[in-house]
């Protein structure tokens, strides 16, 4: 979140909403997203007119086309970037990249690894539906062990990328999950806004064509108590209803579920999270779904300093006590005179 | 003018004798990469250019950083011509050759005119020196080098002597060598030591003895040619001063010239200047420029690659600054897809292209002129882009400044080309007066521009752009990607009209631009005749001086340069078809040729050197010969 947007602008999830008709798969998770920002954008403040969507290419990066704000729909992986220099331009703009497992984990890993780096001061929200949507369904960096795909007929055979571990990895200070139709992806939305700096969060989408149902496990209600567990800064990491936890196995530097017996979650010894602890966020994004629930909410969240104040400050003192003068650089250094 | 000596100089009787006054002459320093002799030539240059010379150089030195001690592809060299006449070349072959080493000699004599003087350190003519130049036998010793004149000795041993004084080890001590050597270069052309005595200072500011040490092995190379009682070929030139316009000179590389004219385009638009840039070699020195140039409203950004250094640009056009970015060849591949964007969007950019040899990682410091297809062509889809190729140093001041103009004048990416010629050559050059630019100011879209309040990312001005808007501005929120649009909304439009609509849009537009450039003049000769030879780029001055040399022969030729590649000049179809005959020549294999052919239908005919090294005047004299014979 910038100055500029501390400044409330009063707008409605109407007003968010582009003349453009939605051509995403009917079902397709992304509208929930969509509604979710537009939803989470009038209740931070957003000004439309200093906000704007930057995207790669893919399902996810039409995202743009449907925000009635500034919008620019670029190239496959290369968003990031785009942002970069945007930002840098104008640091007061409010700048969301919107991109997907494939564009963001695979042809433009490297962009993401070094937007996080830096920390500009933008929101990347990655939608991770663990396959290649828009060209028809070929398996991705983030698809299971095994999926089967167009390109991978009997099983894929490469382990897949981590998200939220990549980008903790690659120095991001704000690390958050949510899911598509979760009804907290709003306040994780308002959370990685009101970070400053790169804050990364990886949104699990249902492709209902060509990966249907993947996260079902733990976002059908059926899975959702045992196979979600939110966390909340300055809470015990509890999960199925208070009924379980999670606590730190000291002997081996690991997290293990433990039973909490009538809510006695300090008997069981249940860490509390803490936002700001970078270690236990590692713990936290490498936690293996299946034996362990799946960590959501905000994993980590710690500022540092970003990097257009950084370009900016430099800049001015680069600048300090000299002026512009172009005619003197252009005569620098040793000149002669013909008479 | 004749830019190279053409008869031997008489008079090699001793010391401190002048030699006759000759036009013009060439020294080629030869060494070891860690010699210091792109040091060495870039402060001879400065002193010939304080002298008043007229000059132009070419440095030549190895991809390899340092490159194993003492071998033949560890050789750097730095050339240079100067003289009291008009220069445009670096010269075809020295005159004078100061070789550091074995390798360095047998690298560079060849080059050497018959009758040239060879200036050899016999300090590093042992036997692993020698071994390692494959040389079986001593080539001082052997009569190997008759046609030439020898002055061989101790320049080592001397250095150590100079330089005992100031307790240095063998190491350091030897470093200052190349000084020594740039003393006696300085006694031989009669040049003032003081400006290099102040560099000195200014540059050893921290370590006042290394300073010392290096002075004193200066002097003492000056002295050595003042008063050692030598019989034989050194002797001392003086070469009067060239005749130029009046004014306030200085000597400027191509690299700075680009750095300097971006920042004078940007000003001249009204807006900051954002430069994305990646490491390349021989397009970093930009960004080395730009980045201490942060009080002229600059923003250099260092990227993760070459594509997001377009990308940010490009986002940064986005954002009402003129993007620029800047490569070499196997970088500016890796930008397609972006430039692509930007002819897309429709948004300024100034990708600055530094040719080297190619294709792949090729000759990474040497120069070439084959990505001119890649400039014209290298895009998918019907991608049509301005190419603007600045042909020395100090054109490519102007050059930049044009590029800015159009990319903002007609919202469109414009690709200026240089090369490692002359991004690294040094020439003196005028300096400019930047108020004598005239401005183009840039004007944002502010209000919607459409009935009812409607805004039109896509309208059209008379030149077929469209207006330049900025986010951040109320009331015009819109969208803008790759994917083609609406001719007027902008919005996503894949129908069969709009991409018709759109494409002839962009081409109109580029097309368009011939109108708005200037018409091409002969750069020499006059308009019809028997020979036109038409150039682009950095063979302009071999081209230039072969044309004048033939004309004084009487020969019917005329040299047409042009720096608009794309789009052409309006008349110079017309223009072409007035000679008998149209000779290209280029560093490539003739991609300027077939964009002639192509465009007018004139046998345009080739000459093409792909060795790395600039044309020699003498070769296109030749074909010029040829080709009215």
């Amino acid at each position: 979140m910038n100055e500029m947007t501390k400044i409330a602008v009063q707008t409605t999830l109407k007003d968010w909403e582009t003349d453009q008709e939605v051509r995403w798969c009917p079902g397709c998770g992304d509208y929930a997203i969509l509604k979710a920002v537009q939803r989470t954008l009038p209740e931070i403040g957003a000004d439309p007119a200093k906000t704007v969507f930057v995207s790669g290419i893919g399902c996810s990066s039409r995202f743009p086309y449907y925000v009635e704000s500034y919008g620019f729909h670029t190239i496959h992986g290369r968003a990031p970037a785009f942002a970069t220099g945007l930002k840098l331009a104008n640091p007061e703009l409010d700048v969301w990249l919107v991109t997907g497992d494939g564009d963001g984990m695979s042809i433009g890993g490297n962009h993401t690894m070094h937007v996080l780096r830096r920390n500009l001061n933008t929101q990347i929200l990655l939608f991770n539906n663990e396959i290649y949507g828009l060209t028809k369904g070929q398996y991705s960096p983030t698809s299971r062990l095994g999926t089967v795909s167009p390109t991978t007929p009997l099983g894929s055979v490469d382990r897949p990328a981590s998200p939220c571990a990549f980008a903790l990895g690659a120095g991001g200070r704000f690390i958050a999950r949510a899911y598509d139709v979760s009804k907290e992806l709003p306040a994780v939305l308002k959370a990685a806004h009101a970070h400053q700096g790169a804050a990364f969060v990886e949104i699990f989408q249902n492709c209902i064509v060509y990966n249907k149902d993947v996260f079902a496990d733990f976002t059908e209600k059926a899975g959702a108590a045992m196979g979600q567990l939110w966390l909340k800064h300055g809470e015990p990491m509890l999960f199925n209803k208070g009924t379980k936890g999670i606590a730190l196995d000291t002997e081996t530097l690991s997290l293990k579920v433990v039973d909490v017996v009538d809510g006695d979650w300090q008997a069981a010894g249940v860490r509390v999270h803490d936002e700001r602890n970078r270690a236990l966020a590692h713990l936290l994004v490498e936690m293996p779904f299946g034996p362990f629930p799946m960590a959501l909410g905000v994993i980590y969240d710690d500022p540092r300093p970003t990097f257009e104040a950084a370009v900016i400050e430099e800049r001015a003192r680069a600048s300090a006590g000299k002026t512009a003068n172009l005619a003197k650089l252009l005569s620098k250094g040793q000149t002669w005179t013909v008479e | 003018m004749a830019t190279v000596l053409e008869s031997e100089p008489e008079g090699h009787t001793g010391g401190s004798e002048r030699a006759p006054m000759p036009e013009a002459v060439v020294v080629r320093f030869a060494g070891d990469s860690g010699d210091g002799m792109q040091l060495t030539g870039g402060q001879f240059t400065l002193s010939t250019a304080l002298a008043g010379n007229d000059l132009a150089t070419f440095p030549d030195f190895p991809a390899e950083i340092r490159a194993p001690q003492g071998t033949l592809f560890g050789v750097s060299a730095f050339q240079i011509n100067f003289g009291s006449t008009e220069i445009d070349t670096a010269g075809d072959a020295p005159d004078v050759l100061v070789a550091m080493n074995p390798a360095a000699l047998k690298t560079n004599v060849g080059a050497l005119k018959a009758g040239g003087l060879i200036i050899a350190d016999t300090g590093e003519f042992n036997k692993r020196n020698l071994e390692k130049a494959k040389y079986d036998v001593s080539p001082l010793e052997d009569g190997s080098l008759e046609k030439w004149q020898v002055l061989a000795f101790d320049i080592s041993a001397l250095t150590l002597e100079a330089v005992k004084p100031f307790g240095l080890g063998n190491k350091e001590a030897l470093r200052c060598k190349n000084m020594w050597t740039l003393g006696l270069a300085l006694w031989m052309f009669d040049r003032d030591r003081q400006p290099l005595i102040d560099w000195l200072k200014g540059k050893f500011a921290k370590a006042p003895v290394l300073a010392d040490a290096n002075i004193a092995a200066l002097n003492a190379g000056h002295a050595y040619g003042e008063t050692a009682e030598l019989s034989g070929p050194l002797k001392q030139y003086h070469l009067a001063p060239a005749a130029s316009e009046p004014g306030l000179y200085r000597t400027v590389t191509g690299a700075e010239a680009i750095s300097y004219g971006l920042v004078a385009g940007a000003q001249l638009a009204g807006l900051d200047l954002f430069f994305g840039g990646y490491p390349i070699t021989p397009a970093s020195a930009i960004l080395h420029n730009l980045a201490r140039l942060k009080e002229f409203g600059v923003t250099t950004f260092q990227a993760e690659d070459e594509i997001a250094a377009i990308a940010a640009a490009i986002g940064a056009s986005y954002g009402g600054q003129l993007g620029v970015t800047s490569s070499s060849g196997p970088g500016i591949a890796l930008k397609g897809e972006a430039m692509g964007l930007a002819i897309m969007t429709e948004l300024p950019l100034v990708i600055v292209n530094s040719q080297r040899g190619g294709p792949s990682t090729g000759l990474p410091t040497k120069t070439e002129q084959s990505d001119l297809y890649q400039a014209v062509y290298g895009r998918n889809g019907d991608a049509p882009m301005p190419v603007i190729a600045a042909r020395s140093p100090s054109d490519a001041f102007e050059c930049a400044i044009e590029a800015c103009r159009l990319a903002v004048q007609y919202m469109t990416p414009v690709m200026l080309l240089t090369d490692g010629y002359i991004a690294n050559a040094a020439e003196p050059w005028k300096v400019p007066d930047p108020n004598g630019f005239e401005a183009f100011p840039v004007t944002f879209l502010e209000e919607p521009n459409g009935p009812d309040g409607k805004v039109l990312p896509y309208a059209r001005d008379e030149k077929g752009a469209r207006p330049w808007i900025k986010p951040g501005t109320p009331g015009l929120m819109h969208r803008i990607g790759g994917i083609e649009k609406n001719p007027g909304t902008g919005n996503i439009d894949y129908s069969p009209g709009s991409h018709q609509t759109m494409t002839n849009a962009r081409k109109d537009k580029i097309d368009g631009i011939a109108a708005g450039i200037p018409a091409q003049e002969v750069t020499l000769g006059e308009a019809g005749g028997k020979l036109a030879l038409v150039g682009w780029g950095s063979t302009y001055g071999p081209i230039h001086q072969a044309v004048r040399r033939a004309r004084r022969k009487g020969l019917d030729v005329s040299h047409i340069h042009v720096r608009h590649v794309w789009p052409l000049p309006e008349n110079l179809g017309q223009l072409l078809k007035s000679y008998d005959q149209v000779l290209v020549p280029e560093m490539n294999t003739g991609q300027f040729k077939t964009v002639l052919r192509d465009q007018y239908l004139v046998d345009a005919k080739p000459l093409n050197k792909t060795s790395g090294q600039p044309f020699t005047i003498a070769e296109i004299e030749a074909a010029i010969a040829a080709a009215l014979a």
